[in-house]
C-alpha cells in the first residue's frame, strides 16, 4: 500500500489515488453536496415564493395584487448577476440593520460613513467572533434565499398562467354548487392547474441546476470553482502534484455530471407529469383513460 | 478606597475584554489564486506569502485570525460591508483604492510588473494583452496601445496566453517568474515596469484601530528583519526588500 506522503516517486494509478484524495478534491466532492442540498432546499422554497406571488397577482385585493404583479415584474426585468451581486450585499445589511436598531437603540455614530457599512459588533450576522462555519452557513441560507427570490418570481409567472389555463366552467360548475370562493380555490383551481404549470416548472428546475455556479458571487464555493480552481495548471513549487492545464478534464466531469443530474430529473418529472395529467380534462389525461380503459 | 480601586480594576478589566471581544477574531480576506503571494496548497487551506505574513502579524497583534477566500471582483465591496475585516490579497497600494478602503504601510517594496508570452517578439505594445480584472496592470494597459484583455482569475490569464488568444500576459513578475521558470515555452518579454507603491493590508476606513494594530506588527517586522527573510522565501532572492 503506497502512502501519499511523497506523490513524486508514485506513479499511474496510485498517484491518481493520492491526486484524487487531496485535501482539495474532498473539498470538490464536498461542494457536490452543497449544490444538492442548496436545490433541495431552494426548489421547494421557491416554489412557496411562487405560488405566494401568484396568489397575490390574482387576488382581488388592490395592495395585494400589486405587490404580486410588481415582484414578478421587477425581480424578472433584473439580470441575475446584477441580483446576485448587489442585492445579497443589501439583503445582509438590511438583517443587520434591523438587528442594529434592536441590539444597539443608543448607538450614536452614522451608519454609513462613506463606502463603509457600521453596525455595532453585537448587530454583526453572523457575529464577527463565530467561527467559520457559522459564516457558510449563514452564507448559504442568504444564497438559498436570494435564489428563491429570483426563481420564486419566475415560477409565480408561470403558477399565475397556470391557474387562468384551468377550464373556466369548472369555476364555475364548482360555484354553482355553492362552494365559496376559498373553496373553490383549494379544491378545484389548485389541484387542477399544476398540470398546466408543470412543464414550466421543468424548465425553471433545468436553469435553477445550471444556475448554481453563481453561488460564488456569493462566497460560497461551489463545484465549478473548484474544478477551476483544481483543473488550472500547477506549478511543482506550490503543490505536491503539478499538472498542467488540466480544466478541459475537470470540466468533462462537470458536464457528465450536469447531464446525468438533468436526465434524471426528466425521468423523475415525467412520472410526476403522468401522475397528474390521471383524470384531467386534457389531451394527454384523454389519452390515458382510453388506454386503461 | 479598596472598593473603589477594584471596581476600577473591574472596570478596566471589563472594558479590555470587551474590545478583545469585539476583535479577538479577526477575519482576513484573501483570493487564493496568485501564487505565490496566495493560494489554495494541497489540502484546500491558504497558504504562501501573504498565510505566513499574515499568521506572524496576527501572532504579533495579539489576534487570533481566520482566513476566507473571496472572489477578486468582489473582494472590496465585501471588506467594505463587513464580510471580512482585512484584505490580504497581493493588493497594489494605489490612490483609487485608497479612496474606498485604508491601507497599512507597504509590506512588499513597490515591485516590477512584466510581460510574459510564448515568444520573445511577441507585440507588448500593439497586440492583445490579458490581465486580470480590476488590477492595476489591467488598468496601465488599457491607457497603452495595446488592446486589454481582462479576466477574473490570474490562471485565466495564463491560460490565454497559452492557448494563443493573448500575444501577453502582463502581471506582478513574482507571479511570473515561476510559471516562466517552469515553462520552457514562456519568456519575459520587453522592459519591467514599476508599478503602484507596493502591497498593502486593506481596512475599512472607520476601522483605524485595527488598521494602526497591524501597521505596527508590519513595521516590527520590518525593523527584526523577519519581513525580508519572508520575502526572499517566497519572492525569490531577486525580489526587492527593505
Amino acid at each position: 500500500m503506497p502512502t501519499c506522503a511523497d506523490p513524486s516517486v508514485l506513479e499511474g494509478l496510485s498517484w491518481l489515488m493520492c491526486y484524487l484524495t487531496t485535501g482539495k478534491h474532498i473539498s470538490l466532492y464536498i461542494s457536490v453536496g452543497t449544490v444538492l442540498l442548496l436545490l433541495a432546499i431552494t426548489a421547494p422554497t421557491a416554489l412557496l415564493f411562487g405560488f405566494g406571488g401568484a396568489t397575490a397577482a390574482r387576488s382581488r385585493i388592490w395592495p395585494l395584487s400589486w405587490f404580486g404583479r410588481g415582484y414578478i415584474a421587477v425581480v424578472r426585468g433584473v439580470p441575475d448577476i446584477a441580483f446576485f451581486l448587489f442585492f445579497v450585499i443589501a439583503l445582509d445589511q438590511a438583517f443587520e440593520w434591523l438587528r442594529h436598531q434592536v441590539k444597539c437603540p443608543d448607538w450614536d455614530e452614522p451608519i454609513r460613513q462613506g463606502s463603509d457599512f457600521i453596525v455595532c459588533a453585537e448587530a454583526k450576522l453572523p457575529l464577527s467572533t463565530s467561527p467559520q462555519w457559522v459564516h457558510e452557513t449563514y452564507g448559504f441560507f442568504v444564497a438559498v434565499l436570494t435564489f428563491a427570490i429570483v426563481f420564486g418570481a419566475f415560477a409565480a409567472n408561470v403558477l399565475y398562467g397556470a391557474m387562468r389555463a384551468v377550464p373556466h366552467a369548472q369555476i364555475e360548475t364548482a360555484e354553482a354548487y355553492g362552494l365559496s370562493p376559498r373553496q373553490t380555490f383549494w379544491r378545484i383551481l389548485v389541484p387542477q392547474m399544476w398540470v398546466y404549470a408543470l412543464p414550466g416548472l421543468s424548465n425553471l428546475w433545468m436553469v435553477l441546476i445550471k444556475a448554481t455556479p453563481l453561488l460564488f458571487l456569493l462566497g460560497i464555493e461551489d463545484i465549478v470553482y473548484w474544478a477551476r480552481e483544481l483543473g488550472a495548471a500547477k506549478t511543482p513549487r506550490f503543490t505536491d502534484y503539478p499538472h498542467g492545464d488540466w480544466r478541459m478534464w475537470y470540466f468533462l466531469a462537470l458536464l457528465v455530471f450536469y447531464l446525468a443530474f438533468t436526465r434524471v430529473s426528466e425521468v423523475v418529472l415525467d412520472r410526476i407529469m403522468a401522475r397528474l395529467t390521471r383524470g384531467q380534462a386534457t389531451l394527454a389525461g384523454e389519452a390515458q383513460r382510453k388506454a386503461g380503459a | 478606597m479598596k472598593s473603589l480601586l477594584l471596581g476600577t480594576a473591574v472596570l478596566t478589566l471589563s472594558a479590555a475584554t470587551a474590545f478583545a471581544a469585539s476583535h479577538s477574531v479577526v477575519r482576513l480576506g484573501t483570493e487564493g489564486a496568485y501564487p505565490p503571494y496566495n493560494f489554495l496548497d494541497d489540502n484546500g487551506e491558504v497558504a504562501g506569502f501573504e498565510r505566513e505574513l499574515g499568521d506572524e502579524l496576527c501572532a504579533r497583534a495579539e489576534m487570533t485570525c481566520e482566513w476566507v477566500t473571496n472572489d477578486w471582483d468582489s473582494i472590496i465591496p465585501n471588506l467594505v460591508s463587513g464580510n471580512y475585516d482585512a484584505i490580504i490579497a497581493g493588493m497594489s497600494i494605489t490612490p483609487e483604492r485608497d479612496e474606498v478602503v485604508d491601507f497599512t504601510q507597504n509590506y512588499t517594496p513597490p515591485s516590477p510588473s512584466a510581460f510574459a508570452a510564448l515568444s520573445a517578439d511577441a507585440d507588448i505594445e500593439g497586440g492583445v494583452v490579458a490581465a486580470q480584472t480590476g488590477t492595476i496592470q489591467a488598468a496601465h494597459i488599457a491607457e497603452s496601445g495595446a488592446t486589454l484583455l481582462e479576466f477574473p482569475s490570474p490562471d485565466e490569464t495564463i491560460a490565454a496566453v497559452m492557448s494563443g488568444e493573448a500575444d501577453a500576459v502582463m502581471a506582478d513578475k513574482d507571479f511570473l517568474i515561476p510559471l516562466v521558470e517552469e515553462n520552457a515555452n514562456m519568456t519575459f518579454v520587453g522592459e519591467d515596469i514599476p508599478l503602484g507603491g507596493g502591497i498593502g493590508m486593506a481596512f475599512r476606513e472607520s476601522d483605524p484601530e485595527m488598521r494602526e494594530t497591524f501597521d505596527a506588527a508590519i513595521q516590527s517586522m520590518k525593523d527584526d528583519g523577519t519581513l525580508n527573510e519572508l520575502i526572499v522565501k517566497w519572492l525569490g532572492a531577486d525580489s526587492p526588500k527593505f
